[in-house]
């Protein structure tokens, strides 16, 4: 077993990310995420590990810092919470335009503008459907628990550098804030220069005498060219939709109903199951983990055999549309949320339940 | 078994460190543990509450509205969290500056005049352990072995020559609780 740790989410992501042999982080601080940053300074990996940490002027700068990282084949992350990320919009289309890996936190807060510091869900759209300009995806990992913080960190490195995409880890003020038992993974050393080159034939590393340079660059002015660049996008999305769905289902098995819900509202919805059941009503929980990919066969298959569906999140609706372009009519489907940092209790849920989708 | 525990007090009182080390030590003895506190524009008007749940299996929701115990060390959060412990559950409140007392016919209800007796014994630091001794005598939801575990791992090692200290004010709540109500 790992080493067993009582941590809070953003220290748990941020230990992570040093024991998954990141190279640098950039970023500037804001609530509630700034304990990323402030427990990298106080665990200096740059004196142990080598990884550099800096806070940059602005959130701009990080997202181009983390460009200008990723372009070298670097691991790469920053982190930021709801207004800091959609000043970051810019360059995450840029590295998407231009296949950088790289690994983005997102502690999600309540808005729109500058909101509120409150855990909410509403970046839902921003993250899954392309917050920035241009046809591109971003892989996004929902996790709904401290445990999971630490596991994505890792995974979302691996995943960035297999399909050469950004990776969002979209967590929320109350995951970042709260402690949990984790259990750490050991750590894995950072590549060195030979191996970084031999993993990233595409990396900025250095001309030698035997091949061209490489260019690293989201621009192509020749249409036919561009849409050759599209093209690839589009290819590697479709891999990574047939291939990288990750979810949970919990009680489902002989559920006539279920609530579909991501990051802390689906642990909500797993009191709201005990409750429920108490009370006779077999209700389920489905939570896709990667929001995009997201599980549409999943989703698809589970409509088919359930009377409802209560699609819970801390946001006006926003799931509930993948949700419902992937089960289709056949099946009732409503939504519950709360919004602006106010989180839905476990009893509220299962009232919700009881009257949008059973009375209703 | 699951234990679903709100802590609140004002700032300063240690609310958040005396859920912190519970946790811990809840930790330390492999059990699942989630430590949720208030935090932002509530935290800075002076009042903290944290939700510690303690259990045996996975736990689901780290957000209640409904707690098995409450620990309640001022006014205020005896105003918000008197009427959100479940019936049949418990009730720990330190006296010193609460001027409505409980009122809830179906819970158990103890009292620790903590303050007091850590100021007495100029243990004032350590006075949030005394209430947590409290708790656990009645509720000894992990071993004395993981408490001092739990300490370790929670205090920075600057403070580990307070252990001792903690240790003690732990052994001194578990003689301070008096019951004002008790249920069959």
């Amino acid at each position: 077993m790992g080493e067993l740790r009582l941590m809070k989410g953003n220290e748990a992501v941020a230990e992570a990310a040093i024991r998954a042999g990141c190279d640098g982080y950039f970023g500037y601080p804001i609530t509630p995420q700034s304990e990323i940053m402030e427990y990298l300074m106080s665990e200096k990996p740059y004196e142990t590990t080598g990884m550099v940490v800096l806070q940059a002027e602005s959130e701009v700068a990080s997202i181009n810092m983390l460009y200008g990282g990723a372009g070298t084949g670097k691991r790469v992350m920053t982190s930021s919470s709801s207004p800091g990320i959609s000043l970051m919009q810019e360059g995450i289309s840029y590295m998407a335009g231009a296949e950088l890996p790289a690994l983005l936190v997102n502690v999600v807060r309540g808005g729109p503008g500058l909101g509120t510091i409150q855990p909410s869900q509403a970046d839902y759209f921003q993250s899954v459907k392309g917050g920035g300009h241009g046809d591109y995806k971003i892989i996004v990992l929902a996790p709904a628990s401290v445990q999971e913080m630490a596991d994505f960190a890792k995974l979302g490195f691996e995943l960035a550098f297999k399909y050469r995409t950004p990776v969002m880890i979209q967590s929320d003020g109350a995951i970042g804030q709260m402690m949990e038992k984790v259990e750490l993974f050991d750590p894995i050393p950072r590549r060195t220069e030979e191996e970084l080159i031999a993993q990233c034939p595409w990396a900025a590393t250095g001309k030698p005498k035997n091949r061209d340079h490489i260019i690293i660059t989201s621009l192509d002015l020749d249409p036919a060219g561009q849409e050759r660049v599209n093209l690839k996008l589009q290819a590697k999305y479709r891999q990574i939709e047939e291939k990288e769905v990750l979810f949970e289902e919990i009680s489902c098995e002989d559920a006539e109903y279920v609530f579909v819900a991501f990051g802390l509202s689906a642990r909500i919805c797993q009191k709201s199951i005990d409750m429920a059941r108490a009370q006779g009503i077999k209700v389920g929980l489905f939570r896709p983990i990667t929001l995009y990919p997201f599980p549409t066969k999943q989703i698809a298959a589970l409509a088919k055999k359930v009377k409802g569906m209560l699609v819970v999140e801390m946001n006006a609706g926003q799931m509930i549309e993948d949700v419902k372009l992937s089960a289709g009519c056949s099946v009732k489907i409503e939504h519950y949320g709360r919004f602006g940092g106010i989180i839905p209790a476990p009893d509220e849920v299962v009232r919700a339940l009881e009257k949008q989708i059973i009375g209703g | 078994m699951t234990e679903e525990i709100i802590i609140a007090g004002f700032g300063g009182q240690g609310v958040l460190s005396m859920g912190k080390i519970l946790a811990y030590s809840g930790v330390m003895q492999n059990k699942e543990v989630s430590w949720m506190p208030s935090y932002g524009p509530e935290m800075r008007g002076g009042t903290a509450n944290v939700t510690v749940i303690v259990s045996d299996e996975r736990i689901s929701s780290p957000i209640l509205n409904a707690f098995d115990t409450a620990i309640i060390l001022n006014q205020q959060s005896m105003d918000k969290f008197e009427k959100t412990v479940k019936p049949g559950g418990l009730l720990i409140y330190d006296p010193n500056g609460i001027t409505h007392h409980p009122t809830r016919k179906d819970i158990n209800i103890y009292s620790i005049e903590a303050a007091d007796e850590a100021g007495k014994l100029g243990l004032s630091k350590v006075f949030n352990m005394i209430v947590l001794g409290g708790f656990l005598h009645l509720k000894p939801l992990v071993a004395p072995e993981f408490i001092h575990k739990g300490l370790e791992k929670s205090l920075p090692a600057r403070h580990h020559k307070l252990i001792p200290d903690n240790e003690r004010a732990i052994d001194i709540g578990k003689g301070l609780l008096k019951p004002l109500q008790v249920l069959n």
